[in-house]
């Protein structure tokens, strides 16, 4: 069996017992059936995540479903200045800017949609907000509808959207 | 009219194993590949939280192939299309006919010989038998009009009659020892010690014969009729709903047809090594309890395992499967107290009649034993060698096979003629 062992380029010439076939399907059986022996004493270790039972942690900046972030009063932080919009390679953003009451602020969006179906997660919407008004740290990856305008998600949706389910 | 109800009888038995073991395999098929490839496996369908391993899986697949639509491809043939399934299911139950399961069963003092239909030309019977199972193959493979599904049948053929040849010369060397093409005499011959199985008295022809069979039966490494990665599922591959599930029931039959001859022509049948009729008959007063005892030890601990698990995991999931640890633990429990329980019946005073009972029971159970095994050999080594490519089958099958059986046959000859 020292013949089987030596190491060859793949295309190279096989020695004699590797022609037979034998001896290396029998050491291939060896190392399936020690698969099988190991998985069945330690069932616990199986690298399969139990899916709707258990869910799989992500890091921290995993890109999940939008959120709007709010100011002290619960108004959006967003001052509509279509920032994210235009960076936003799946065109997937739709702002109508509105004049804020406060003078100090100069806009605020009356509708911000997004259409989670066009969205491609590219997170390119909140490296372009110079407000942090719009993060993609909810964590959420579950998303699913069943008509297509449930994926076309308004303002108040994503002021309310924290992945533990509390208001911000 | 007694031999037709015995006949019935036996092909009752007989159907029960074999389709009882269809689904059995399916489920040892996905769980064992599971296993193999580190993944879980099905353990979700359930019934009532019990999902058994995923052994209920199966009645969930027949439920869904029942209620699929039967699809026929437009440019099919009708009656051909339609006509496979069943001709390929049905040949291959048939070769179950000549395959003995036990020597006999004495009832009333009346010996019943363990095998439908004892041939004289058995062995040339299951070949025949076993070589028109292609014309199934052919027959859908051609029948449904589609490019790939009629490569697949043309690679069946050519596949059949490579290794068919070396199949058929690889048991002559069995023949010339046991002198009988009758499957009841090869079996007989190869009892009492273990090497007087088939596979010691002719290795040579033992591997070639397995390697044949798998090759017969469409397995893995030598599935090309199916070749799902370049023949998409090969000659099945327009069939769906239970026409598609009698195919599939019929590569599984296939496969207990091959596992049941490699048992009898290589591996003692039903024998079991040193343990032949006589001897437990004569000491069945000791081995039935031995084996009681063995079997009320070894179900209890597995009891107390699923005890242990029910306790530690009570609320796994918080639904109905929570339940499935306490329930096995249960049956578990009930099968030891059950051998254990038949002490009160005395069965180290057996009688002569229960004696032989018990014997042909432990015959039965060592060839279905064996069968499983070499099942389970079939799945092992499904998912772990990759397909042969076509020139490499075609290349062993004439020119390694056939050549090495042919020698097998001289040498068995020569051996025999000095000896």
């Amino acid at each position: 069996m020292t013949a089987t062992k030596k190491a060859h380029p793949y295309g190279g010439k096989m020695t004699f017992w590797e022609r037979t076939y034998l001896p290396e399907v029998f050491r291939g059986m060896g190392i399936t059936i020690k698969h099988v022996i190991h998985n069945l004493l330690h069932t616990s270790e199986m690298p399969t995540v139990q899916y709707p039972e258990e869910h799989r942690s992500y890091s921290p900046r995993f890109r999940g479903r939008h959120r709007l972030m709010q100011r002290d009063d619960g108004s959006p932080r967003c001052v509509a200045c279509m920032m994210c919009s235009t960076a936003c390679p799946a065109d997937c953003i739709h702002i109508v800017a509105g004049e804020h009451p406060d003078p100090a602020i100069e806009k605020f969006p009356e509708t911000f949609d997004i259409d989670l179906l066009r969205c491609v997660y590219c997170g390119l919407c909140e490296e372009a907000c110079p407000c942090d008004a719009i993060r993609m740290d909810t964590g959420i990856y579950e998303i699913a509808g069943t008509t297509r305008e449930e994926f076309f998600v308004s303002k108040e949706f994503l002021l309310n959207n924290k992945s533990d389910g509390t208001e911000v | 009219m007694e031999l037709v109800v015995s006949s019935l009888l036996k092909i009752a038995f007989l159907l029960t194993v074999i389709l009882g073991l269809v689904p059995v395999l399916i489920w040892a098929e996905r769980k064992g590949s599971a296993f193999i490839q580190d993944r879980t496996g099905p353990n979700r369908a359930s019934v009532l939280g019990i999902r058994l391993g995923g052994l209920v899986h199966p009645i969930a697949d027949v439920m869904k192939l029942l209620f699929k639509e039967d699809f026929r491809p437009e440019n099919a043939h009708r009656f051909l299309y339609a006509l496979a399934p069943f001709l390929v299911f049905f040949i291959a139950l048939l070769t179950y006919a000549v395959i003995p399961f036990g020597d006999f069963i004495r009832i009333g003092g009346v010996e019943y010989q363990l095998v439908v239909a004892d041939l004289n030309v058995g062995i040339l019977y299951v070949l025949a038998i076993a070589s028109l199972g292609t014309y199934g193959v052919v027959m859908g493979g051609w029948a449904s009009n589609n490019k790939y599904a009629f490569l697949g049948a043309v690679r069946s053929t050519s596949q059949m009659i490579s290794y068919e040849i070396s199949m058929g010369l690889s048991i002559i060397g069995l023949m010339l020892i046991f002198s009988s093409l009758r499957l009841t005499d090869i079996v007989a011959g190869q009892g009492g010690a273990i090497w007087n199985w088939g596979f010691a008295m002719q290795p040579l022809g033992a591997i070639l014969f397995i390697v044949a069979v798998f090759a017969e039966t469409n397995r893995n490494p030598f599935d090309l009729p199916e070749g799902e990665s370049e023949l998409v599922s090969g000659y099945h591959l327009e069939y769906s709903s239970m026409k598609f599930a009698l195919f599939f029931m019929a590569e599984y039959t296939n496969m207990v047809i091959g596992a049941a001859l490699i048992t009898t022509l290589f591996f003692g049948g039903w024998n079991i090594p040193w343990l032949t009729r006589s001897v437990i008959e004569g000491h069945a007063g000791t081995i039935l309890p031995v084996h009681l005892v063995i079997q009320a030890v070894v179900m209890g601990l597995i009891s107390l395992l699923f005890f242990r698990r029910a306790a530690r995991e009570r609320d796994k999931f918080g639904d109905a499967r929570d339940r499935e640890p306490g329930f096995m633990g249960v049956v578990t429990a009930l099968m030891a107290l059950g051998a254990a329980g038949s002490f009160a019946l005395k069965p180290w005073a057996i009688g002569v009649d229960a004696a032989s009972i018990y014997a042909t029971l432990l015959q039965v159970g060592a060839f279905v034993g064996k069968v499983v095994f070499f099942c389970w050999v079939f799945i092992w080594v499904r998912w772990t060698l990759p397909r042969f490519r076509y020139d490499q089958l075609m290349g062993l099958g004439w020119k390694v096979m056939l050549p090495l059986a042919l020698a097998n046959v001289v040498l068995t000859a020569i051996w025999l003629a000095i000896v």
